[in-house]
């Protein structure tokens, strides 16, 4: 009999030490919303952590999402709205020729380490992105760049081999550091708003306010981007008020819960990222646009949208988001039509179908995007056996053997139709009127001649289907409804954070 | 009793520089190129040749096991190539969570399953005898990510009384927030590893208390309590801690699913996160971390058996079994 009186003396002794645990919860599960709304430090959910702090050392999207004009700023910045501004740059000329350019730096501008902005730092971080073992995704847009020139401190002379109409634009991404700073991928020094606070990897990125900043202060505190791997983690954590807005969010059956609640408020905005099924445009039977064009009418991208964002996100028929200068909306050049799908597969003298392997991402939504494309394919005789290869095999298989015949692939940029320019990318689109006109572009004198040659491009890629553009990403930003200021396009995953408020 | 210690360290030694090799063998015969993780689409040869270059991974395999291997043995576990930090650094502060993840999810298993292994195997023919025994497996079915999930539900999301997830970010200077933030993890891996051991903890029991000796020395006038204290308890001990040093080691490899549920920055989430990005330096360094301290533990489970049972110190003396 005592012997069970020991026991349960110790199953009780358990439970109390579980209810003590429980009860120390009560103090903090869910009350960061107390603070005093004018100094509230901001909570920001993320599932993009850096990989490492430098941008042209492989920091990926997520040091983008963190850093960009909130840490480090560029001559000129690229609004929400898709805008571009003059920001670390007071004022630019540009020769008539249109080769030498000439910028004029703000002053009174200080890196965080205390030490002056001067046109020296400039030099030294457009050469970053531009150097031989930089892993800047931006540096092929600086090729044309011959020299740069710092006749005084305020003043970059930057001088071009050919007419770049875009260099402006290409500004907007390149990180003014401080010449002198060491340790950038795992330190800082930019003239941003804030100041790195603490790094856990695997955790959390605090941002504190600089108060030596140029401009407008910040209309917060300070921020904490809490890193998630786990969507339903990321999800648990806003409904319990352990951060108040997640930036990218990218579990659509979560939203419902969201969508009805009042605490909550969810915008739906214009992101930049496309799903593609890209086609080997070199080999057979891809390398016929009427194959290209069939498989791309064979497919129900309406249906597949509903069924992966359940409403959000949109169709464009092309390469070009509507955030992009030159949008226009394509979708029917190619409509979804299965007859016509047959028709054109007959024409081009696959009327019995044929058989081809999509090598498809491992991770979502490619896989179920992969299979939607299969059954809809066998409906015109066609037999997908689908490939499914890790990221990394992806890099190394399609990107650079270009051993494939179509994959699947999430293409991020904003204005990267110029892709279809190079026949030596990875999807080898050849059509030299293409390549001309992107070049031709590129060295315009006015954005209205960019802008119209570029919409030439988009027209003809699309009529050629180059490839499949199976729709545009939704841009879905979930915060508590006290919260306001905050971007919701988040152009190339940029998030500028100096403008959110609480309360 | 030297002697015994100084041939299990060399076997420790022995086996972990196996491990290591081992390790280092299975990552390269992994189809892709670590480099293709620092790049983007849009990358050039230029930037893929130089990325090889700076991670090292152009060098011969041998001169890259020959550097690693020398740095093991000054502690040193290498730099990543993705975050560029050292990786034992990073590994030390991961730890800061896993450990006491892993240790007080140890404790209270043990805590629940002694009591309620013991209780079920003593009152098998009470109505709750086997009942527990049901619940227990019940416990050892159900996946840890549903408990987790359950879990969640009942206690952050409806009754709002823990957090649904994440660590502090100063994470132990605040010991209270700390333990707070590791509570339903703790309960969720202790509710499951408690699941087995009461299945081990009955049977020893039920082999105890069937036996001659525990009969005995009750015939002699001990009180039960006196002779399962004296008896009783010794012997059931010895396979409940080998199976113990089993699921301590298990708890430490397997937190991985329950601190990607709650969101913990664990080792679990670095290895994972490592094989993402193919960062051999840090899968190396996490493994060889974790089967030191495998290792380890099972040392520690065969001593603390050794302490129990003289049979085995016996043995050890140089009398044969």
């Amino acid at each position: 009999m005592s012997g069970i009186l020991v026991s349960s003396k110790i199953v009780g002794a358990a439970l109390v030490l579980s209810l003590a645990l429980a009860a120390c919860g009560t103090g903090s599960g869910g009350t960061t919303s107390t603070a005093p709304p004018a100094a509230a430090t901001i909570e920001i959910g993320s599932l993009y952590e850096p990989q490492n702090l430098d941008n042209t050392a492989g920091g990926g999207q997520g040091v983008t999402e963190v850093f960009n004009g909130n840490v480090y700023e560029g001559l000129f910045k690229l609004t929400d709205a898709g805008k571009v501004e003059n920001l670390l740059a007071e004022s630019h000329k540009v020769s008539p020729d249109g080769l030498t350019y000439t910028f004029t730096l703000r002053k009174g501008v200080k890196f965080h380490s205390g030490k002056p902005l001067t046109s020296a730092d400039v030099k030294y971080s457009i050469e970053k992105v531009t150097a031989k073992d930089s892993q800047s995704a931006r540096k092929s847009g600086f090729k044309p760049v011959k020299s740069i020139e710092t006749p005084d401190d305020a003043t970059v002379v930057v001088k071009l081999a050919s007419r770049s109409i875009s260099l402006v634009y290409n500004l907007s991404y390149v990180w003014i550091i401080n010449s002198a700073a060491k340790n950038l991928t795992t330190t800082e020094d930019g003239t941003g708003p804030y100041k790195l606070g603490a790094w856990k990897r695997g955790s959390t990125l605090s941002l504190d306010r600089f108060d030596g900043y140029w401009g407008a202060k910040p209309t917060n505190k300070g921020v904490v981007f809490h890193y998630f791997t786990d969507a339903t983690a990321l999800n648990n954590a806003l409904l319990t008020n352990a951060v108040d807005i997640v930036t990218s969010e990218q579990s659509p059956d979560a939203l419902a819960q969201f969508k009805d609640n009042k605490d909550y408020r969810v915008s739906d905005g214009h992101s930049t990222t496309k799903l593609l099924l890209a086609f080997n445009d070199r080999k057979a039977p891809f390398d016929k646009p009427l194959v290209r064009k069939a498989v791309t009418s064979a497919i129900d991208n309406a249906k597949l949208l509903e069924s992966i964002w359940a409403g959000y996100g949109s169709l464009i028929g092309s390469m070009v988001p509507p955030t992009d200068p030159w949008y226009e909306d394509l979708t029917k050049v190619n409509p979804y039509d299965v007859n016509l799908a047959k028709k054109e597969l007959a024409e081009a003298g696959y009327a019995k179908g044929f058989a081809f392997t999509l090598d498809t991402p491992n991770y979502d939504p490619h896989p179920t995007a992969a299979a939607f494309i299969k059954s809809e394919l066998a409906k015109v005789g066609i037999t997908v056996t689908i490939n499914v290869i890790t990221a990394d095999e992806w890099y190394s298989k399609v990107y650079k053997n270009r051993d494939f015949a179509a994959t699947l692939q999430e293409h991020v940029n904003d204005r990267d139709v110029v892709w279809y320019g190079d026949p030596d990318f990875y999807w080898g689109y050849d059509n030299p009127q293409v390549t001309k006109w992107v070049a031709e572009a590129e060295q315009a004198e006015t954005t209205e001649v960019q802008t119209e040659l570029l919409k030439k491009v988009n027209r003809q890629i699309a009529e050629d289907a180059a490839s499949d553009w199976l729709y545009l990403y939704p841009q879905i930003v979930v915060a508590s409804s006290d919260l306001s200021g905050y971007p919701i396009n988040g152009l190339n995953s940029q998030f500028y954070v100096y403008g959110i408020k609480k309360g | 009793m030297a002697r015994y210690l100084l041939r299990r360290t060399a076997f420790l030694l022995g086996s972990l520089l196996l491990a290591a090799t081992l390790l280092f063998l299975l990552l390269r015969l992994l189809p892709g190129d670590p480099a293709n993780s620092l790049l983007s689409v849009g990358a050039t040869p230029e930037q893929i040749a130089a990325a090889r270059h700076q991670i090292g991974s152009d060098r011969p395999l041998p001169e890259q096991f020959g550097s690693w291997l020398g740095g093991l043995a000054r502690f040193d576990l290498g730099t990543s190539f993705v975050s560029t930090l050292p990786v034992g650094q990073e590994i030390a502060s991961r730890l800061v969570v896993t450990v006491p993840l892993t240790l007080l999810s140890f404790l209270l298993a043990v805590v629940v399953a002694v009591p309620v292994g013991f209780l079920a195997a003593y009152r098998a023919d009470r109505w709750y005898g086997p009942l527990l025994n049901g619940v227990s497996q019940l416990g050892i079915a159900v996946p840890v990510f549903w408990i987790g999930m359950l879990l969640v539900t009942v206690f952050a999301l409806r009754l709002r009384v823990l957090p649904a997830g994440g660590f502090p970010r100063h994470e132990w200077e605040d010991p209270a927030a700390a333990l707070t933030s590791l509570a339903l993890p703790v309960v969720t891996i202790a509710l499951v590893m408690s699941a087995s051991l009461i299945r081990y903890v009955r049977s020893a029991t039920v082999d105890v208390l069937g036996a001659d000796y525990l009969r005995t020395a009750r015939a002699l006038g001990s009180s039960f309590v006196g002779a399962m204290w004296r008896h009783g308890l010794r012997n059931a001990a010895v396979p409940v801690i080998s199976i113990l040093g089993i699921e301590l080691a298990t708890t430490f490899l397997g937190a991985v699913v329950v601190e990607s549920v709650f969101a913990l920055p664990g080792l679990g989430g670095m290895l994972v996160k490592g094989i993402a990005e193919h960062d051999y330096p840090v899968i190396q360094g996490v493994l060889v971390v974790s089967t030191f301290a495998v290792l380890v533990i099972g040392f520690a489970a065969d001593l603390v058996q050794r302490l129990v049972d003289p049979r085995l110190r016996a043995h050890l003396a140089g009398g044969r079994p």
